[in-house]
């Protein structure tokens, strides 16, 4: 059983690259080995900077001999049919065998595939998945035609076992495989054969290699740590950082070194993504204050003067880089203390998006809109409305041009500078708020007010320019979005009507979109009936409204069938109702995460008030309770044989049974039990549901099953009896209607 | 070679130039025209294309309007010097001719940390892309390093090693220089000794103030648009010359033009009259023009047309 040994040497590996390189090469090899019909015991690769490596243990040394029998056509088949099978199989006619079959004589191919030696196999394998490797970029290099990530400049492939190593014969585009690899480029660079793998990643250690990505990492963290622990600091951690610089080096070397003088007042924020962004620096902070004092940068070499030229080559190019950033921090507190007016302004000539206009009118919607939404979220209006102004003026900044990632954390300091009140500067940040499902929620009433704005008017602006997300592609971030107000609204327990909020907004992207072809009266008559939607909050009820008092005010607009307003009247609440069951779907995969049943949810949906989610949530927490019992679970049992048996008997009869159910009718004493039953429960779940209290209602309602059980038990509902009959089944309803309050049961799986 | 520390900025230049003479490249001059890159000579952007061999090395003068910063900061400048090699196809050892390159300026790799960071090349003016790195000492990017895939929106094969030094950043590294206009242009033991900001700090004060506040705006966007036309107008001519009876195709004075054209947009950026959706527009007619000018030079002979 040999082990493989493949290393792929090239130019330098884009760090980012590499996980995703090595994931590959392992899959690609070893799958094409399998399928071959080698076996192995186990598989790593590995790679730095200059290699991609592969490690196969236990591989078979040959692929095993294999017999296979096809069957080809009859024997009385059509001459073109016996020649595509010879074709198929490389036989000819006195190679077949005709055998009997079910149908008489048909030839069968017994085609002999002799094993083949690993060292074949492999060549083969190992030349497709260079030639067809999945890089995310590729490139051609010199003269050449093959691609690889870099150039590839030598190929090490090398079977070994106890007797011995033997080369494995490959020539790709001239690059020819054999058992040499070069170590570390400066401290090490002669070529050097090797005879297995542990003779492989031992030689390339004393070369100054460390092959293993992980120990690289591992290496680099224990050893920042540890610098930083001695002066009593802490490296701030980012996993992302640490694989990339471990790409980066072949033999890492850690070194910290201080942050000048000048720079420990810029933001920590700008510290830290500055020196990662442009230097690969690890920020080192003072816990005691928070602040960074100090960078830890891994070199790639060891040195005679233990890293203090490349220490301080370094620390001259962090005080350039952060020169700049204090560059632009100066230029843009000027713009903040003078109150940002340069930065909105600059904006109106910044396009948000191509129909959805520049970032100004994207403000000024989104001002309007926090104005709205304010009240409903204990916020002061006006405030909220200053805070939108401003929230996105930080887009124009020097610093954030530079940093994009650093929009809202600058927009907070500018706010800050700017003297406003610590609400709006807060709101800055905040309002970005949550950018994922685990990030932390604006807490402020007035950024929360931003935020929700903000996020609704992106998705009621996306949605009426028709660019919803598909399958996999969300490039405006819809689905955050959403999750970020559903996330919001649920944790915070805000009480808003989405249905409305969505109505107007949808309204004013409208009227924004059509401002060019749509006529004075229209607009106008639009912007009217964003108002009248807040107040009517239904598109249908708001139109009306507004016909008729253009009417009396004998301005009639054009709203005849045809007209652009007459289609806008079906358009909007599709739109609408498109964009709420959005709304719904994201909650429905954030709720299943929080354990709840999709189809508790549906029973919900179909109530009133399910566009204020807080409200939809708390009844379907409380159904859901309910239905994990066994007076809940049962209950939805009764509720259904009940629903059956009288949907069965409306079908059959052809008429309703809604009305008139009466106690005198009774004849059992369960009969008369449920009657009261029902009536207390309604008595119960009116009052309750009025205050709110699911969970009253739903016990009100699992009260209803043993009656209802002991109704069915002793009962037979379609008896001889017509009137007692009818009776029964009008009680059936009453059952119904009485459920069906609460939630709808019809939806609960069983 | 003189491995000793170099002592001034042309020191440094003129070693480079003697380093890549001697690997056998052509030592061409700067090319006259005001350019944003060295990538904009045509001996890169016109002799990557087609299928001939080249290899040439020279500084070239490059502005950037935006970076003005009147001659305070560090290293920033409207006006810089690169320094670029260009060889087709590019050779199997391109990084360890141009690790000597660095030995040649008296960078010691002994106490110094040399590294390829990925830093795809890429210039939508130029329709031109390639992969590569920024090579990194000591943390400074010291040169870009790409090899081209594509220039003009065309295919390059063979492919084309290039490389660019920020040649005012490298030596104030090699020099041991803070502050750009402090370092020592010519030798600092010569009768005349003069730094770089002898030589450039008024100049980049007078064209910061220019580039930021006084170029006339409307004129440059007439001039981008007369360059636009004019190059067009260059490439419509009919290619067999009416006076000589040769064929002539007119590829390098359209591509001044191209260039022209791409400086003028600089110019309007740095003055902040062109919108993030505008820019892109602008960005496409350079390109339009580049590309052109591309399809046109693989016609001629020095483009590698036969016959």
């Amino acid at each position: 059983m040999p082990d493989l040994l493949i290393e792929l040497f090239s130019e330098e590996i884009p760090a980012r690259m590499q996980a995703r390189a090595r994931t590959d090469l392992q899959k690609r090899v070893t799958d094409g080995l399998v399928e071959a019909g080698l076996t192995y015991a186990a598989a790593k690769a590995f790679s730095t900077p200059r290699r991609l490596t592969l490690h196969v243990e236990g591989l078979s040394a040959r692929s095993p001999d294999l017999t296979e029998e096809r069957k080809g056509p009859r024997v009385d088949a059509p001459e073109k049919a016996l020649e595509g099978f010879l074709r198929a199989t490389g036989l000819t006619k006195d190679q077949l065998e005709a055998r009997d079959d079910k149908k008489g004589q048909v030839w069968f191919a017994v085609i002999d595939r002799p094993g083949r030696p690993a060292a074949q196999i492999v060549a083969e394998v190992l030349e497709a998945t260079i030639r067809n490797f999945p890089w995310p970029k590729s490139m051609r290099w010199g003269a050449g035609t093959l691609r690889w990530v870099r150039p590839l400049q030598s190929i090490l492939c090398l079977l070994s076992d106890e007797a011995g190593c033997e080369v494995v014969p490959l020539d790709v585009d001239g690059i020819v495989a054999g058992d040499a690899t070069r170590g570390h480029r400066f401290m090490a660079p002669d070529r050097f054969s090797v005879s297995s793998f542990e003779d492989y990643e031992a030689k390339l250690k004393r070369a100054h290699v460390m092959i293993d990505h992980e120990e690289r990492a591992a290496q680099i963290w224990h050893e920042a740590t540890n610098a930083a622990f001695a002066q009593g600091l802490e490296v701030v951690e980012d996993a992302g950082l640490l694989a990339e610089v471990a790409g980066l080096v072949e033999w890492p070397v850690v070194l910290m070194g201080p942050i000048g003088e000048d720079f420990l007042d810029l933001p920590p924020e700008v510290l830290q993504t500055s020196m990662k962004e442009h230097q690969k620096f690890f920020s080192v902070r003072d816990p005691k204050t928070g602040k960074i004092v100090r960078f830890v940068t891994v070199a790639n070499r060891e040195t005679a003067d233990n890293g203090a030229t490349i220490l301080a080559g370094n620390e001259k190019v962090l005080s350039a880089r952060l020169s700049d950033a204090r560059f632009f921090w100066a230029n843009d507190l000027r713009v903040a203390r003078a109150g940002m007016e340069d930065w909105l302004d600059t904006l109106s000539h910044v396009t948000f998006q191509r129909e959805l206009g520049s970032q100004a009118l994207r403000i000024d919607r989104i001002a309007n809109l926090t104005r709205e939404i304010a009240p409903m979220v204990g916020a002061d209006a006006e405030m909220a409305a200053q805070a939108a102004r401003v929230a996105k003026a930080d887009l124009a900044s020097e610093m954030v041009y530079e940093f994009p990632e650093l929009q809202g954390v600058m927009g907070r300091y500018y706010a800050e500078a700017a003297g406003l009140p610590q609400a709006v500067s807060e709101a800055c940040e905040m309002h970005y708020k949550p950018l994922g499902p685990a990030d932390a929620l604006p807490e402020h009433p007035v950024s929360i007010a931003v935020s929700l704005a903000d996020k609704l008017d992106t998705l009621a602006g996306f949605w009426a320019i028709d660019e919803k997300p598909t399958g996999s592609k969300d490039p405006f971030a819809l689905r955050r979005a959403a999750l970020g107000i559903i996330r919001t609204v649920l944790e915070r327990k805000l009480r808003v009507g989405l249905e409305a909020l969505i109505n107007r907004h949808l309204l004013v992207h409208v009227i924004a979109l059509n401002l060019d072809t749509a006529q004075e009266r229209e607009t106008y008559f639009l912007q009217e009936m964003v108002d009248e939607v807040a107040r009517h909050g239904v598109f249908g009820a708001a139109f009306h409204a507004l016909v008729d008092r253009f009417r009396a005010d004998d301005t009639p607009v054009p709203i005849e069938e045809g007209t652009w307003l007459a289609r806008l009247r079906h358009q909007l609440p599709e739109m609408s109702g498109d964009l709420l069951a959005f709304f719904h779907d994201r909650l429905k995969v954030h709720l299943k995460a929080e354990g709840l049943r999709h189809d508790v949810i549906d029973a919900c949906l179909a109530m009133p008030g399910a566009d204020d989610l807080t409200l939809l949530v708390k009844r379907a927490e409380a159904l859901g309770a309910v239905l994990n019992t066994e007076d809940g679970e049962n209950l939805v049992q009764g509720f259904r044989r009940a629903n059956n048996i009288l949907i069965q008997a409306e079908e059959a009869d052809g008429v309703e049974y809604r009305f008139g159910a009466d106690p005198k009718f009774a004849k059992d004493p369960t009969e008369t039990a449920l009657f009261a039953a029902l009536d207390a429960a309604d008595k119960a779940i009116g009052p309750a549901l009025e205050a709110e209290d699911f969970s009253g209602a739903m016990a009100a309602l699992a009260a209803l099953r043993a009656p209802i059980d002991a109704f069915f038990e002793a009962v037979q509902v379609n008896t001889d009896n017509d009137i007692v009959r009818r009776n029964r089944l009008n009680l059936l309803h009453a059952i119904r209607e009485t459920c069906l309050q609460v939630a709808d049961l019809t939806r609960i799986e069983g | 070679m003189d491995q000793s520390k170099p002592r001034s900025f042309q020191e440094i230049i003129l070693r480079l130039q003697n380093y890549w003479a001697l690997q056998g490249c052509a030592i061409l001059q700067p090319y006259d025209m005001e350019v944003g890159a060295g990538t904009f000579h045509p001996a890169t952007t016109l002799r990557s294309l087609g299928s001939k061999p080249w290899a040439a090395a020279y500084v070239q003068p490059s502005r950037r309007p935006t970076d003005g910063r009147y001659g305070e900061n560090p290293n920033r400048l409207q006006h810089y010097y690169q320094y670029q090699v260009l060889i087709k196809p590019s050779p199997p050892d391109l990084q360890e001719l141009y690790l000597g390159s660095l030995a040649a300026i008296g960078i010691d790799f002994d106490y110094h940390d040399i590294r390829f960071v990925e830093d795809d090349w890429e210039s939508p003016t130029l329709g031109a892309w390639g992969l590569g790195w920024e090579v990194w000492c000591d943390g400074m990017e010291v040169s870009q390093f790409t090899y081209f895939q594509q220039v003009g929106g065309r295919d390059c094969h063979p492919v084309s090693g290039e490389l660019t030094y920020g040649l005012e950043r490298l030596a104030m590294y090699v020099l041991g220089i803070d502050h750009v206009m402090d370092m020592p242009f010519n030798d600092p033991d010569a009768p005349i000794p003069l730094s770089y900001g002898d030589v450039f700090r008024q100049t980049e004060e007078e064209y910061s103030r220019f580039n930021f506040d006084v170029a006339d705006t409307d004129k440059l966007f007439d001039f981008f648009a007369a360059a636009e036309a004019e190059c067009a107008r260059i490439l419509d001519h009919p290619q067999d010359d009416p006076k000589t009876g040769k064929r002539i195709i007119m590829v390098h004075p359209a591509y001044d033009q191209c260039i022209k054209a791409s400086h003028f947009f600089n110019m309007l950026d740095a003055r902040g009259v062109i919108s993030v959706t505008e820019r892109q527009a602008y960005i496409g007619r350079v390109r339009a023009l580049a590309r052109r000018c591309a399809d046109a030079f693989v016609e001629t002979e020095a483009g590698g047309r036969q016959g």
